[in-house]
């Protein structure tokens, strides 16, 4: 499949290619680029994130043209985007329910990673990339609720911050720093709204190195086996492109369904409320994709470490955000975690059913998230945090240590060509 | 709009399945209001004109005395059916502070279409010192601000009485307060605003306290959601296109893969 693209035989492109040899590129890595013929529709979400961060800039530039950062016009401003801006509540709610679609996408992902074993040697470098990823999208995320100045904007901005506070000697400055001042305000706003504006661009970069990694590693692929040879793949183009497309056109249909019929459904209505200083809602919730980190960062108990014969050691406040940030942090070891040689859960009877209990930890501490921090709401989030740890931690080396995996296939053309599946 | 469409997007979300959790956690509220069938409701809903006007009424007549709707101009009213002339003249009716002029005074004159709802206050403090020291919230976006939206407006209007008698013993109406029901917390400042016949209605309807919260709520969910008729119309013409494309997406996915299968 390798050779001269046929494009150059356009005079111009081939003038062009030879100062710059951007259609070579294209042609490598977009049409030619090998990819292993067995992937699954688990494998479009890759893609799908990538739609969505294009989406996200490209309403966001727009958005920025008529939104004011500033506390006495941002929320009107916002209105007035949602009135009289010609289209201008549909390309907010496709920015606002736009999130909620990259989030899906990007939590899909990386579920799909964790099955296959897709951070697994060679693609450490890969995976950590993807991290760093998913921790600028939660502070660009974070940053963007931040800007319609709503009751929600405003205290969710005031708690998030105050987390750095628990941090011991350099908290109260970094807090200061975060918020230009001494409490949530105008200044706050404006360099919420600068990062905001910066953080996608950064994003972009580390999505472009995301891509260099996985297209000097290959893809993985449902066997989680290596690549054997040319039988076990196909072209990138047309193959994959079209099989993209077509997932664009479904997640396009929920999406749409979101943002004309049900724009506000996954929204605080307490966010329409203008933000005011002093006056607390009575739950502070952050969006959804926050609330499993939310609902760790409350499941410590006051007495959590260390808490004896008068003496703390670590203050529950300072343990919820060590375990709050080490629920993404502890991410980046996971491929030296996970002691098994086995990628593909498929071939690993007992890590395939584990696997389902972490997924349904986390949707548990998301409901745990959502609600106030007490009842059986805050033990499903202290045994759902507890879980969460004790699975990437201790079920991680034990399981790759004791089970047994089932033989591994050939190559991947073999199964393909016998029809079946392995 | 809201049962229906959370129920549609709930089974569209089947796969994210992280989110269905979420979906009943929102509703943290004291009492949940009884819901209600509304015009603007559903995939086609739309808003009921002549009630939308006769809220307006009521908004002009009851609530305008102290709600502001800072979001809204005269000039939108032409969508609830009202044609220019009626909207000149219905802006006219107002006061409006304008200026510097040439003098460098500030003067009143009629209002214009191209004004906003003439405010009843001054400034915040004013409406305080008027209100007990409450301030009565903007109703500009107030039925996209409360859980329940249209159910829970319409329940606060009429949701005022006596403090029933199995009210917890520690439960004390406070001086200057009033019982409502649904109201979080149960006491609030603003008295009951509605009583029957205290408007006329042009179009003969019984203006009686739940006919008037009826057309009052959906007057506010108008002003609260005014592009909603165009983003629906616009929804269902968007999803049924994105449809035929991902059809026939998967009919090029299938062609191009059949060699491969």
């Amino acid at each position: 499949m390798t050779g001269a693209p046929a494009m150059l035989d356009n005079k111009l492109v081939k003038w062009v290619d030879q100062r710059l040899p951007i259609f070579t590129m294209m042609q490598h890595s977009a049409i030619d680029y090998p990819t292993p013929k067995n992937l699954s529709y688990w494998w479009n979400f890759g893609s799908l994130a990538g739609f969505m961060l294009v989406v996200m800039i490209v309403s966001g530039v727009f958005l920025a043209m008529h939104y004011t950062p500033h506390v006495d016009y941002a929320f009107a401003s916002v209105e007035r985007i949602m009135r009289d801006v010609n289209y201008g509540w549909l390309i907010r709610y496709i920015h606002m329910n736009g999130a909620s679609m990259f989030f899906i996408a990007v939590y899909i992902h990386l579920f799909r990673g964790m099955y296959y074993g897709s951070y697994k040697a060679p693609r450490e470098l890969l995976w950590w990339l993807g991290i760093v990823i998913l921790l600028l999208m939660m502070a660009t995320a974070f940053m963007g609720y931040v800007l319609p100045w709503g009751q929600m904007s405003f205290w969710g901005a005031t708690v998030i911050t105050n987390l750095f506070s628990a941090i011991p000697f350099v908290g109260n400055w970094i807090v200061t720093l975060l918020w230009g001042g001494f409490s949530v305000d105008n200044p706050t706003l404006n360099r919420f709204y600068s990062l905001h504006y910066l953080l996608p661009f950064v994003i972009v970069g580390v999505v472009g190195a995301h891509i260099w990694a996985l297209h000097t590693t290959k893809s993985n692929n449902p066997l989680g086996i290596d690549i054997k040879g040319p039988q076990d793949t196909i072209p990138f183009h047309p193959y994959y492109t079209a099989k993209d497309m077509f997932g664009v056109g479904v997640f396009m249909v929920v999406y749409a369904l979101f943002v004309f019929f049900a724009p506000n459904l996954l929204g605080d209505p307490a966010n329409y409320i203008p933000a005011n200083p002093l006056q607390t809602p009575a739950h502070i919730v952050p969006e959804w994709y926050f609330l499993p980190y939310y609902a760790i960062l409350r499941a410590t108990p006051d007495n959590f470490i260390g808490s004896w014969m008068g003496f703390t050691l670590v203050p529950a406040k300072l343990a919820g955000v060590i375990l709050m940030f080490g629920s993404i942090l502890l991410l980046f070891v996971l491929p030296w975690l996970d002691t098994s040689r086995v990628r593909s859960a498929r071939f690993r009877p007992i890590y395939k059913w584990v696997f389902w209990l972490f997924v349904i930890c986390c949707a548990a501490l998301t409901w745990a998230g959502s609600q106030p921090p007490e009842g059986p709401a805050l033990w499903v989030a202290r045994l759902g945090t507890f879980y969460y740890f004790f699975h990437l931690i201790v079920l991680m080396p034990l399981i790759g240590w004791f089970e047994r995996p089932l033989a591994l296939p050939k190559s991947i053309a073999e199964p393909v060509l016998s029809g079946g599946k392995a | 709009m809201r049962a229906p469409v959370r129920t549609m997007a709930s089974v569209a979300l089947a796969a994210a399945f992280l989110l269905a959790p979420v979906l009943p956690a929102r509703a943290i509220e004291d009492v949940v209001p009884p819901h209600r069938h509304w015009s603007f409701q559903g995939f086609f809903g739309t808003f009921d004109r002549a009630a939308a006007q006769r809220g307006f009424q009521v908004y002009k007549e009851v609530c305008a005395a102290c709600h502001q709707l800072r979001f809204i101009y005269y000039r939108d009213l032409g969508a609830l059916g009202f044609n220019d002339d009626e909207v000149k003249a219905l802006a006219a009716g107002y006061e409006v502070t304008a200026g510097p002029n040439d003098q460098g005074e500030m003067f009143k004159r009629p209002g214009q279409p191209s004004d906003r709802f003439v405010t009843p206050f001054p400034n915040d403090q004013a409406a305080r010192a008027a209100n007990n020291g409450a301030l009565p919230v903007d109703l500009s976006v107030v039925v996209k601000a409360r859980e329940h939206g249209p159910d829970y407006v319409y329940a606060l209007l009429t949701g005022y009485g006596d403090v029933p008698k199995d009210a917890p013993k520690d439960f004390k109406l406070q001086p200057g307060m009033n019982y409502n029901a649904f109201f979080p917390g149960h006491q609030i400042a603003m008295p009951p605003p509605l009583s029957d016949g205290q408007v006329a209605y042009a179009d003969g309807t019984k203006a009686d306290v739940p006919q008037m919260a009826r057309d009052v709520v959906t007057f506010l969910s108008w002003a609260a959601e005014p592009e909603m008729e165009a983003r629906k119309e616009m929804g269902v013409k968007v999803v049924l296109f994105l449809i035929v494309l991902s059809g026939l997406l998967y009919a090029v996915k299938r062609k191009v893969w059949r060699d491969v299968h």
